[in-house]
């Protein structure tokens, strides 16, 4: 059972503080789709969320689950599911009781229940720990003691809130991909809050990009990634972020890796914007070279950059020296100077 | 520098050089200056004393001397210590006023008990959630605990007065009863006015620190809980109850102490009457020892709340460590 959510000019109007967490938001998930909700703190991702789950009630708009005006209903009765960051597992109860407990409103039978929370402890491969209590367990079993909870009830839509921001960073990265296999299998509609942008882009089949409870940008992780609505999205999408020279009335944008070395760049002369770049500083991560570096004569003032040349290029670049590189004229973005907008192509000299 | 170097320089050789010639380099001027307030042992031996001292003048001495005039026959009238042996204790117990006390002291601390912390579940319960006036009713609630004893006393007094209470006259009104009630004069009610009026002066207290513990509850967890589909009473029973367990037993072993050695209200609004029918061991202490000058046994009834106190405390410390859940 998958269902469609869908927020209409939805708003959140804090009194204390006169803050507007979330305002005017429209979005529509797709049935089964696995949409995320990146921005950097603050920026009205988690208020949508509760919102969504009933914990907070909009001051202005709609929010519909399955087609279904929920305005004002109780969160059990929304048929949603939620995964909060801390977790939030009962700590006085057993992992079992943890799972059983949104069970106990839907299923009078305790044997029955017992059957339901087995068959959802193993799915998550925690069969072995319902005995215990949430204290007695690691970070990685935690969450999934918590997505059983969720899983248990068959929601019509998962809401998860940054599950992963608590796990070490070794472990973050198994539990994404597992995240990911477990909600293509069940095929749930899944709407999941992240700042990590990597997160985002690893698990989303779309992004929205939020900031100032606004969203920026929505699309697959590609598009918002190669055509960024703005340069917010630019630069807090992708690391290092986007590249931008400011030229006066608009700003001329390229992705790190889109910069290489002139040899490197093939016998396809053709359409590429070549620079000189003076070269300060090179790190090697993980076998990329990124490449600190200025540009200058493409603005009124000389340009910081950075790129990345990947492992597979062995073009020498050597510090304190100024070097030729280019960029394909297609990789070249183009935002608008006052509103950071993305505009069309203009022309640039060389 | 190793630590070494570094102890050796505190004490024996004082900055003063550094003083007389600042050109030295920044790292000797800078050198550490091991001062009183750096030694720990020093210093918390220092901080514990006045405690210490307090504890032995106050609580250790007169708690010996207690047990020391049990054993005695020693009067306001002939203060000299004589070895009786364990003749006030059997004088005591078999006095049918001290079983009464007991009795009445039992159920003056386990009624109030509970009354006290159902009370102050439900006014923390208020007082955690956001709304208008709030400081209102936190200010109301505080209120009692604010108030002298001496002014309390008073308008207590006037409240159960048996001929001018308010009360009668609010009751009379509305028909509901015919005659004054005698608060005061009659064994049951006497008991009831008696619990009421220590509920009224410890419920500030309680909600205080049960508050705490409402506080203390994650929000994520009471969010959880109502997606899972928990309505008000289930949370209750199985989210915040469980969750405020263990302070809430801290708050029951605080008030229970203070109630079972408290004789405040008792002495203020019945003095023990109508015929002991309030008296509680601390009151039968106080009136047996001090007002009738009998000190051996006074003190002998106050240390039989001792063992008491001491089995409420470790059994409900134990409960709670074994309910500890965070």
């Amino acid at each position: 059972m998958a269902h469609v959510v869908e927020v209409r000019g939805l708003k959140k109007h804090f009194e204390k503080g006169d803050i507007r967490a979330v305002d005017g938001v429209d979005i529509a998930t797709r049935e089964g789709e696995y949409l995320v909700l990146l921005g950097p703190s603050g920026c009205g991702k988690t208020t949508l969320l509760r919102m969504i789950a009933g914990l907070e009630e909009p001051t202005e708009g709609e929010i519909l689950i399955g087609g279904n005006v929920v305005n004002g209903l109780p969160p059990r009765a929304r048929g949603i599911a939620m995964v909060f960051q801390s977790y939030a597992l009962y700590p006085h109860k057993t992992v079992l009781d943890n799972i059983t407990f949104p069970l106990k409103t839907t299923i009078e039978d305790r044997a029955e229940r017992r059957e339901k929370a087995g068959w959802a402890a193993d799915l998550l491969g925690i069969g072995g720990l319902l005995d215990r209590k949430p204290r007695h367990l690691s970070g990685g079993e935690r969450q999934r003691v918590a997505l059983a909870r969720a899983l248990v009830r068959d929601p019509s839509v998962f809401l998860l809130d940054e599950p992963l921001s608590n796990l070490d960073a070794k472990l973050r990265t198994s539990a994404r991909d597992e995240l990911k296999q477990f909600q293509e299998r069940l095929g749930t509609t899944t709407i999941y809050v992240t700042h990590d942008q990597v997160e985002a882009m690893g698990l989303g089949d779309r992004i929205a990009v939020i900031l100032n409870g606004k969203v920026r940008q929505i699309g697959p992780p590609r598009e918002v990634y190669s055509h960024p609505a703005d340069t917010f999205v630019a630069t807090f999408i992708g690391s290092p972020p986007m590249n931008l020279i400011d030229r006066g009335d608009h700003l001329l944008g390229f992705r790190p890796e889109n910069c290489l070395p002139i040899e490197a760049m093939g016998s396809n002369g053709d359409n590429l914007l070549e620079v000189d770049m003076q070269v300060h500083r090179i790190e090697y991560l993980s076998g990329d070279r990124h490449v600190y570096a200025t540009i200058s004569g493409l603005g009124p003032d000389d340009a910081h950059v950075i790129t990345r040349i990947p492992a597979t290029v062995d073009v020498a670049v050597a510090e304190d020296r100024t070097q030729r590189f280019a960029v394909h004229e297609k990789d070249l973005r183009f935002f608008d100077g006052d509103t950071g907008a993305l505009t069309d192509s203009r022309p640039v000299r060389t | 520098m190793t630590p070494a170097d570094r102890a050796d320089g505190v004490g024996t050789a004082p900055p003063a050089n550094v003083t007389r010639n600042p050109e030295l380099t920044p790292r000797t001027r800078h050198q550490p200056k091991r001062k009183l307030a750096d030694n720990e042992s020093v210093l918390a031996k220092l901080f514990l004393l006045p405690t210490v001292i307090g504890i032995i003048g106050l609580v250790a001495f007169p708690f010996v001397l207690a047990i020391l005039f049990s054993f005695s026959d020693v009067t306001t009238g002939n203060p000299s210590l004589d070895f009786v042996g364990l003749r006030q204790w059997r004088a005591i117990l078999d006095s049918r006023v001290f079983w009464t006390a007991l009795r009445n002291t039992i159920v003056f601390t386990v009624v109030s008990m509970a009354l006290i912390v159902v009370i102050a579940h439900i006014l923390a319960t208020v007082l955690v959630k956001d709304f208008k006036g709030k400081w209102l009713v936190r200010f109301c609630v505080l209120l009692p605990w604010t108030t002298p004893v001496a002014l309390a006393a008073v308008s207590w007094l006037w409240l159960l007065n048996s001929i001018f209470s308010p009360i009668d006259w609010v009751l009379r009104w509305f028909g509901l009863i015919e005659t004054n009630l005698y608060y005061l004069g009659r064994p049951v009610l006497a008991m009831g006015s008696i619990i009421a009026v220590h509920v009224w002066r410890i419920v500030p207290v309680a909600t205080v620190i049960i508050m705490a513990g409402h506080m203390a509850i994650p929000g994520e967890i009471n969010d959880a809980a109502e997606i899972d589909g928990a309505g008000f009473w289930r949370k209750l029973r199985e989210i915040t109850i469980p969750l405020t367990l263990p302070i809430s037993a801290v708050a029951v072993l605080f008030g229970a102490i203070l109630t079972f050695a408290d004789m405040t209200v008792v002495f203020i609004l019945t003095r023990g009457g109508p015929t002991q029918a309030t008296q509680v061991l601390s009151s039968w202490a106080f009136f047996k020892g001090i007002e009738g000058g009998d000190l051996a046994q006074g003190a002998a009834v106050a240390l039989f709340l001792f063992p008491l106190l001491l089995a409420a405390a470790i059994l409900i410390l134990r409960a709670v460590r074994r309910s500890e859940v965070i």
